[in-house]
C-alpha cells in the first residue's frame, strides 16, 4: 500500500465509475427488455383508468397525467385525474387521484 | 451455401467497419472464399479501411438497380486472393437498398462463397435492418462504455425479432460478443467496465476482446485491415477471434494491465511489479 492511499482513504467512499456504469446499465436494461417483449402498456392503462373514472364522474380526458419513475427495486406509477368542480363551468379546485 | 455474418452494434464509432475488414480478411486468409459487403449507403467507408477506395467503379446500389452486374461491382483484394469487397454507394441514400435487391445479391454470392460478411451501418433503420436481415450469425461489436452496451442490447433484441430467421421461426441468429477498445489499465483503475460485467449484462458468448491499440489507427491510415499487422496486439486479437469463430479453442489474451511500474509508482511504492 502506497502512502498516497492514506489520503484516498479519507475521501468519502463512493463506488468507482465503472461500478456505477454497471449498476446504471443493469437498471435501464431490465426495464428496456420488458418493454421489448411486451408493447408499452402505459397508453392502454391510461385509457382504461380514464374510462373507469368517467363512468362515475364526467372528466376531461385531456386533464389526465401519468408519471413513471423507474428504479432498481421499485418503480412508481402516478396517475393524476383532474375532476371538474361541483358546478360545471365553475373554477373548482382540482381533485387528484393518485395511484 | 454461404454463412451470412452481420457485424453490427447499434451505436456508431465502436469499430464495426474495422472489425468487418479484419474479420473478413481473417476468414479469407484461412482459405475460405469470403466477400464483405458495405451496407452503409451514403456514408461508405469499408473501401477506405480495406484500401480499395481508388478501385471502386460500381457499387451495391448499381447492382440492385440493374446498372451493373454483381461481378463488375465486386473488387478482388490484392493481398488475399479469396477475398472480395462489395462497396456501398456514396451518392444515393438508404432507400436505394431494397429487401428483394439485397436478397438476390446474397443468393447469388452464396453460390460461390463460404462467408458473406455484412458491415452494418449504425442505428436501427433501413440499412442496419437489411444488413442483419439475412444473417445466420451476428458479431455484436461493443465498447466498454454504457451507451455502447445499451445499444448492443437493443440490437440483440432486433436480431431476435426482425431477422429473417426470427420471422421464419427458424433457429435464431447465432450471436457473438466482440469487445473492442478494451483498456485493461483503465479497467484496473475502476474507470472502465470490466469484461465480466459486459458479459454478465449482455449474456451472449464471447468471441474476443480487442485491446485499445495504436495499430488500429495506423492500419486505417494506410488502408490495411489490422489483422494483416501480425505483430500488433489488435491484429493478434482479431486473429484469435477468427480462429474461435472457426471452432478453435484459444485462450483470451491481452486482458491484463501493463506491469511496467511508472517512475512515480516506483518511488512511492504501490503494487508489486
Amino acid at each position: 500500500m502506497s502512502w498516497l492511499d492514506f489520503f484516498r482513504a479519507n475521501r468519502k467512499a463512493e463506488p468507482d465509475s465503472a461500478t456505477q456504469a454497471k449498476e446504471r446499465l443493469q437498471i435501464v436494461l431490465a426495464h428496456e427488455r420488458i418493454g421489448r417483449t411486451r408493447e408499452d402498456f402505459l397508453p392502454r392503462l391510461q385509457q382504461d383508468l380514464v374510462a373507469v373514472v368517467a363512468r362515475y364522474v364526467a372528466i376531461d380526458p385531456g386533464k389526465v397525467n401519468v408519471a413513471l419513475d423507474r428504479g432498481g427495486d421499485i418503480s412508481t406509477l402516478a396517475i393524476e385525474i383532474e375532476l371538474p368542480g361541483a358546478k360545471s363551468g365553475a373554477s373548482a379546485a382540482p381533485a387528484a387521484a393518485n395511484g | 451455401m454461404a454463412q451470412v455474418i452481420v457485424v453490427t452494434s447499434g451505436k456508431g464509432g465502436v469499430g464495426k467497419t474495422t472489425t468487418s475488414a479484419a474479420f473478413a480478411t481473417g476468414l479469407a486468409q484461412s482459405g475460405k472464399k469470403t466477400v464483405v459487403i458495405d451496407f452503409d449507403v451514403g456514408l461508405r467507408n469499408l473501401d477506405l479501411i480495406m484500401g480499395v477506395e481508388r478501385r471502386v467503379v460500381f457499387d451495391i446500389v448499381n447492382v440492385i438497380q440493374g446498372e451493373a452486374r454483381l461481378n463488375q461491382a465486386l473488387i478482388r483484394d490484392k493481398r488475399v486472393d479469396t477475398l472480395s469487397i462489395l462497396p456501398a454507394s456514396q451518392t444515393r441514400d438508404k432507400d436505394a437498398l431494397t429487401k428483394e435487391g439485397v436478397s438476390e445479391i446474397i443468393e447469388e454470392l452464396s453460390k460461390d462463397h463460404d462467408y458473406i460478411v455484412c458491415d452494418s451501418p449504425a442505428g436501427i433503420e433501413k440499412g442496419a435492418l437489411l444488413a442483419l436481415y439475412f444473417a445466420d450469425q451476428a458479431v455484436v461489436v461493443t465498447n466498454p462504455e454504457v451507451s455502447s452496451v445499451r445499444d448492443s442490447d437493443r440490437i440483440l433484441g432486433v436480431l431476435q425479432s426482425k431477422s429473417k430467421r426470427a420471422e421464419e421461426k427458424r433457429d435464431k441468429v447465432k450471436e457473438h460478443l466482440l469487445v473492442t477498445r478494451y483498456d485493461p489499465n483503465r479497467v484496473e483503475r475502476g474507470e472502465m467496465l470490466k469484461l465480466e460485467d459486459i458479459r454478465e449484462i449482455l449474456a451472449i458468448p464471447l468471441l474476443g476482446v480487442i485491446p485499445e491499440n495504436e495499430s488500429v489507427l495506423r492500419a486505417s491510415n494506410t488502408g490495411m485491415p489490422v489483422i494483416l499487422d501480425a505483430e500488433s496486439v489488435a491484429g493478434q486479437a482479431y486473429k484469435d477471434a477468427v480462429g474461435r469463430f472457426m471452432g478453435q479453442e484459444l485462450p483470451h489474451r491481452f486482458l491484463e494491465p501493463d506491469r511496467k511500474p511508472g517512475l512515480l509508482r516506483r518511488l512511492f511504492g504501490g503494487r508489486a511489479a
